[in-house]
C-alpha cells in the first residue's frame, strides 16, 4: 500500500503515457489501480490478433480499433472515476508540442521504436518534464529514469542501429538464412511485385554487368503470350539456376567458399502444371487478402513445418500465380508486409530455395516470418513486471526523490541472486548533442555533396529531426514547416539541389552550421570539414558525422563478409523499422550497461576485474556487479528470432 | 514432441510468445490445469498472465464476498455494486478472466484449502495458494507431495511494498539451453515446512530480511488466530516481542530483523498494485517454466521490495 505522501503525489499528478501496446495496457491498469486520477494516453496503432496474447485490455472484437481508445474504455470499466484522455495519433504530430508536454508531471514511455523514443526524449528535455522509459523483449526488460540535469537523457548513450548487410553478401555470397530472407524480400519480392522503377540490385552479381542487365530487363516481365505457370518457372530458373551458374563462373569468389548449386524447376517439379487439390476456388469467395494463400491452395497447414525443396518450389510458383490472378491490382506497388500471408509464403519459399542452393539450412514459415518481419517476441509477464517498475519509479519522480531513482533490469537468469536488478542512474553525458551543447563534426565533400544529401542522410536519418531548420550564420539555408511562403519553399527546394560550396551562403571547410528542430526544440551546431574521398563500403553515406555514434547489432559481421572484390558498394537495410506492433526495439541501452547474459548467469563477484563497474545498490555488501561491455543481451534477441 | 499440432487459431493468437518459448511449450501449457486459492491483487495479476499465456484450465477458490479491501488491487472485479449480487470474489474474477481468453476454461470451486482432498488435488498440475494461514500452507503443500504425480506448489503474498513467492517443485527435471545445446537438469526442492524449519544459523549468508520478517508475522497471525493480513499498528509490540523470542530460540542477533521493516509490514498489510504486478509477473513466468519444463526455475523463495527495488531469489533448503 502507498504511504500518505505517495498517495497525495499520485492524486495530484497528471501523467502522459506514450504507447498503449504490451507495456501500455499493463501500465494503464497499474496506474489506475495505484490511484492515479488524470492519465493521458497516445497511440497511433490499431489492434491486431497477435496483440491479444498479452495486451489484455483488448478482445478479438476490437481488432482494427484504436488501441488508446479501447484501452481507455477497458480500464474505465473497473476504475470508472479515473480521468483518462486518449489520442489515436502519432506522438510525432505537431499538436503534441512542447506546450502540450509541459502540462504533465511525468511522461511514461511504452514504445516500440527508436525514432519515437528519441522524439519523446527531446520533447521531455525541452519541456523539462521527467521521463520514465521502458522496453521488453521476451523475458528481458528494463526501466530507466531520465530527469533533465540529474540523470542521463535517453540519447546520452549510443543506440544500436538497425542491422545492415553488404550488398555482395546478399546478392552473391549468402552464408546465413537471414541473408536469403533479405534477398527474397528486398530484392526478389520487390522486383516481381514492387515498384518496377525502383533501383534493385538483384542482378549485380555478374562479372559482366552489361550482358546481365540486358538479359534481366525482360526476364521479370510477364509476356503476353505465356501462362503464369510458365512465367513463374522462367523466373525460378533465372534466379535459382541461371544466376547461380553466372555467379559460379566468377571462380575467385569460390576459392574459400562452398560453391552454390544451381536449381532448375524441371529437376524439382514435374513438367505439367502443379497439381492443385481443388481448394484454390474457395479463395475467390472473399476479397480479404489474408485468405489468399498458396499454402491453403496446396493443402498445407502447419506453419511450423520445414518444407521440402519440392514443397518450397510449389509454393513459389503457386504464390506467383496467386499474385497475378487474385491480386493483380497489387502487383507493381507491393511492399513486403509481415501480415500479408501470401507475401510471407513467397518470401519463405524463395529464401528456402536459395538457402538450399547455398547449403544453408531451410526454415519454417513461422521462423521466416519472424526474421523477415523483424518480429519482436513478447510475453505478458515481462510487460506486467516492467509496468509495475515504471509506476514505482514514476511515484519517486513525483515526490522528487532523486536519490532513490533507479534503472532496473529484468533478467532471464539471476545475477547475484537478483532477477530484478536496480542500478543507480548515470549522470548526463557531457558530450551528448541532445541534452548538452556539444557541437558535432561532419566530414563531407563540400564540392560534390548536395544540401539534400545533408538533410536526408544526417539531419533526418542520424539526428532524427522532423521539422529541421538549417542556418549558416544568419542565412537560412533550409526549413520545413506548414506556414512557409511559396517563394520561400521554392527557394529552399532550389537550395536542396545545390552543392554545399555553391549555396547562396557557401558551406565549406570550417563552416559552422546550426541545425534546429522547432517542434522538438532541439538545436545543435555542426562543424563542417571538407574531405575528398570516402570508403564506399565503410562510409556508404559519403559523409561521416562524429560526436554522434551508433553501434551495430552484430559487430564485425559486415567487415567479415566484405572485401572479396565484388562490385557493389551500398549496404542494404535489412529491415525498415522495428515491428510496430510490439513493445520494444532495444532492451538494454547504453554500451556500458549492457548485461552480459553469460556473466549474469554465473557468480559475478569472481569477475570483478572488469573495467566498467557501475555500483550496484546493496546496503550491506560491497561487491560490485560487473556490467559487461558485450552485447549478448542483444545477441540473445537475435538468437531467439 | 507429442505430435499434436497447435491449431491455426492458436498459432495466430500466441505467435509472439511461441517465438519466446516454442510450440512444444505452448502445447504443454494448453494441457495444464492450475488451481489458485485466495484472489487478491497479486493472484489476480498471476491469473491474467497465465490465462493470456493459454493454459488449459484455471480453477479459482475464494469464498469471500466483495469488500472494499478485496477491490483495492484487483482489476478483475468491476466496482459496480449492482453487479455483485451475492457473488463471491472468485465468481466475479472468473467472469473477467473468461473474457481474457476464450480458449482457457476458467471455473470456480467453493471450499477451503484445508478441506481439499487428494482426489480433488490430483486433477491439477499446479497449485497456488495466497492469503492462507501457516497451517493451511503446510497442509496443502504436504498433500501435494503425496499425490501420485508430481504437482507444483506455490505460495504468494504481498503486503505493503513487499512480496514473497515460495516454490516447491519436488524432484524436478527440466531442459536448459547451454550455448547451442539443450541439457537436462535436475533440482530437488524441500517442502514449505522443511524450508522454514532450517535453522536460521544454517542459512546461507545474507538472506533477505524479508524472509525472517514474514516468518515472524506468519507466526504472530497464527498465534493470535488472525486471518492472514489482519494486523495493524497496535499489534507492533506483540510482533516485536515474538521477534525477540524467535531470534533467541534461533540464536541469531535481534538486529537480524529490523524493527522498521516489521512496522511497515504490520501497519500496512494491504497490497500495493505495482508490487502485485511485479510479483504476479514473476509467478506467472515461473509457473510457465514449470509447466513447459524449459528454463531454470527459481528455487525456492523470491522477494521483492519496492523500497530498494531488488527482486531476489533465496535458496533455503535443508543442509546436506
Amino acid at each position: 500500500m502507498a504511504s500518505q505522501q505517495q498517495l497525495s503525489a499520485i492524486k495530484g499528478a497528471k501523467v502522459l503515457m506514450v504507447g498503449a501496446g504490451g507495456i501500455g495496457c499493463e501500465l494503464l491498469k497499474t496506474l489506475a489501480l495505484s490511484g492515479f486520477q488524470d492519465i493521458h494516453i497516445i497511440d497511433m496503432d490499431t489492434i491486431e490478433v497477435s496483440n491479444l496474447n498479452r495486451q489484455f485490455l483488448f478482445r478479438k472484437s476490437h481488432v482494427g480499433l484504436s488501441k488508446a481508445k479501447v484501452a481507455r474504455d477497458a480500464v474505465l470499466r473497473f476504475r470508472p472515476n479515473v480521468s483518462i484522455t486518449s489520442y489515436h495519433a502519432n506522438v510525432k504530430n505537431q499538436e503534441f508540442n512542447v506546450d502540450f508536454f509541459k502540462q504533465f508531471s511525468v511522461v511514461l514511455n511504452g514504445l516500440d521504436n527508436l525514432d519515437a523514443r528519441r522524439h519523446v526524449n527531446r520533447l521531455c528535455l525541452a519541456a523539462d518534464v521527467p521521463l520514465v522509459e521502458s522496453g521488453t523483449t521476451g523475458f528481458l526488460g528494463q526501466v530507466t529514469v531520465h530527469v533533465k540535469g540529474k540523470t542521463e537523457c535517453y540519447e546520452c548513450q549510443p543506440k544500436p542501429a538497425p542491422k545492415t548487410y553488404p550488398v555482395c553478401t546478399i546478392t552473391s555470397t549468402p552464408s546465413k538464412f537471414v541473408h536469403c530472407i533479405v534477398w527474397a524480400k528486398d530484392l526478389l519480392f520487390a522486383k516481381l511485385f514492387g515498384d518496377k522503377n525502383q533501383e534493385n540490385d538483384l542482378n549485380v552479381r555478374s562479372s559482366d554487368p552489361a550482358s546481365s542487365s540486358d538479359h534481366a530487363e525482360d526476364i521479370f516481365e510477364l509476356n503476353k503470350d505465356e501462362t503464369i505457370e510458365h512465367y513463374g518457372r522462367r523466373v525460378f530458373d533465372h534466379v535459382f539456376g541461371y544466376n547461380i551458374e553466372v555467379a559460379l563462373s566468377n571462380e575467385d569468389t569460390w576459392k574459400n567458399r562452398n560453391k552454390p548449386r544451381p536449381i532448375y524447376s524441371r529437376d524439382i517439379l514435374p513438367d505439367e502444371p502443379t497439381k492443385q487439390n481443388g481448394n484454390a476456388d474457395k479463395n475467390c469467395a472473399t476479397d480479404g487478402q489474408s485468405l489468399i494463400s498458396a499454402m491453403a491452395s496446396l493443402g498445407m497447414k502447419n506453419p511450423q513445418e520445414i518444407w521440402s525443396l519440392m514443397e518450397n518450389s510449389r509454393i513459389f510458383i503457386e504464390a506467383i500465380k496467386l499474385f497475378f490472378t487474385k491480386r493483380e491490382k497489387d502487383v507493381g506497388n507491393l511492399a513486403f508486409d509481415k501480415d500479408d500471408q501470401l507475401a510471407v509464403e513467397f518470401v519463405t519459399a524463395a529464401a528456402n530455395i536459395r538457402a538450399e542452393s547455398f547449403g544453408i539450412p531451410m526454415h519454417s514459415l513461422f521462423e521466416s516470418k519472424g526474421i523477415a518481419g523483424n518480429i519482436v517476441h513478447a510475453v505478458a509477464t515481462t510487460n506486467a513486471i516492467i509496468a509495475g517498475l515504471i509506476v514505482i519509479e514514476a511515484i519517486k519522480v513525483l515526490q522528487n526523490d532523486a536519490n532513490n531513482y533507479r534503472m532496473t533490469y529484468c533478467l532471464e537468469h539471476p545475477s547475484r541472486k537478483m532477477l530484478l536488478m536496480p542500478v543507480e542512474p548515470f549522470e548526463p553525458n557531457k558530450s551528448c548533442y541532445v541534452c548538452s551543447e556539444t557541437p558535432l563534426s561532419l566530414e563531407i565533400n563540400t564540392h560534390s555533396a548536395k544540401l539534400r544529401d545533408l538533410v536526408e542522410k544526417i539531419v533526418k536519418a542520424k539526428l532524427g529531426m522532423n521539422f529541421p531548420l538549417i542556418m549558416h550564420g544568419a542565412a537560412l539555408l533550409y526549413e520545413v514547416g506548414d506556414d512557409l511562403d511559396e517563394d520561400m519553399v521554392a527557394n529552399y527546394n532550389a537550395n536542396l539541389e545545390k552543392v554545399l560550396s555553391e549555396l547562396p551562403s557557401p558551406v565549406v571547410s570550417g563552416t559552422i552550421l546550426s541545425v534546429e528542430d522547432l517542434q522538438q526544440e532541439l538545436s545543435c551546431n555542426i562543424n563542417v570539414k571538407h574531405r575528398d574521398e570516402f570508403d564506399e563500403e565503410k562510409e556508404p553515406d559519403g559523409m561521416v558525422l562524429s560526436g554522434w555514434q551508433e553501434t551495430s547489432l552484430e559487430k564485425g559481421d559486415s567487415s567479415k563478409t566484405l572485401g572479396n572484390g565484388e562490385s557493389t558498394s551500398k549496404t542494404l537495410p535489412s529491415t525498415k523499422d522495428a515491428d510496430k506492433n510490439d513493445d520494444t526495439d532495444i532492451v538494454v541501452s547504453g554500451r556500458k550497461r549492457k548485461l552480459d547474459e553469460a556473466s549474469s548467469a554465473v557468480d559475478i563477484s569472481s569477475e570483478a576485474n572488469s573495467s566498467k563497474k557501475p555500483e550496484v545498490l546493496d546496503d550491506d555488501d560491497d561487491d560490485l556487479v560487473m556490467l559487461d561491455d558485450g552485447d549478448s543481451a542483444i545477441n540473445k534477441k537475435k538468437r531467439l528470432q | 514432441m507429442d505430435g499434436e499440432e497447435l491449431t491455426e487459431q492458436e498459432t495466430q493468437l500466441y505467435d509472439r510468445q511461441i517465438r519466446v518459448w516454442g510450440a512444444d511449450a505452448q502445447r504443454r501449457l494448453s494441457k495444464a490445469h492450475v488451481l489458485v486459492c485466495g484472489m487478491k491483487g497479486a493472484v489476480a495479476e498471476f491469473c491474467k498472465n497465465i490465462v493470456l499465456a493459454g493454459i488449459g484450465s484455471l480453477t479459482l477458490v475464494d469464498n469471500r464476498l466483495v469488500t472494499e479491501e478485496a477491490l483495492s488491487a484487483n482489476f478483475l472485479i468491476p466496482p459496480d455494486e449492482g453487479v455483485f449480487g451475492g457473488k463471491t470474489v472468485a465468481e466475479l474474477c472468473c467472469d473477467s478472466l473468461k473474457d481474457f481468453n476464450p480458449m482457457v476454461r476458467v471455473s470456480v470451486i467453493k471450499g477451503e484449502p484445508s478441506s481439499f482432498n487428494e482426489e480433488f488435488l490430483k486433477t491439477f498440475d499446479v497449485i497456488v495458494v495466497s492469503c492462507c494461514s501457516l497451517a493451511e500452507k503446510k497442509s496443502v503443500n504436504e498433500k501435494c507431495r503425496k499425490l501420485p504425480k508430481r504437482t507444483s506448489f506455490y505460495t504468494v503474498d504481498c503486503r505493503d511494498s513487499c512480496g514473497e513467492i515460495f516454490v516447491d517443485l519436488q524432484d524436478y527435471k527440466y531442459a536448459k539451453k547451454k550455448l547451442d545445446d539443450t541439457v537436462e537438469c535436475q533440482l530437488s526442492y524441500p517442502s514449505f515446512e522443511e524450508s522454514i524449519s532450517v535453522r536460521w544459523k544454517a542459512h546461507p549468508r545474507k538472506v533477505s530480511k524479508l524472509f525472517y520478517a514474514l516468518r515472524v508475522i506468519e507466526r504472530f497471525e497464527e498465534a493470535e488466530r488472525r486471518n492472514p493480513g489482519e494486523t495493524s499498528i497496535s499489534d507492533l509490540p506483540g510482533v516485536l516481542k515474538l521477534k525477540k523470542e524467535m531470534c533467541e530460540s534461533q540464536s541469531v542477533n535481534e538486529a537480524h530483523i529490523p524493527n522498521a521493516l516489521l512496522e511497515r509490514l504490520v501497519t500496512n498489510p494491504t497490497e500495493f498494485p505495482p508490487v502485485c504486478a511485479v510479483i504476479g509477473g514473476i509467478l506467472g513466468q515461473e509457473v510457465i517454466k514449470a509447466i513447459s519444463g524449459k528454463g531454470d526455475p527459481l528455487k525456492n523463495f523470491f522477494y521483492f521490495d519496492a523500497v530498494d527495488g531488488k527482486g531476489i531469489i533465496e535458496d533455503i533448503s535443508s543442509q546436506p
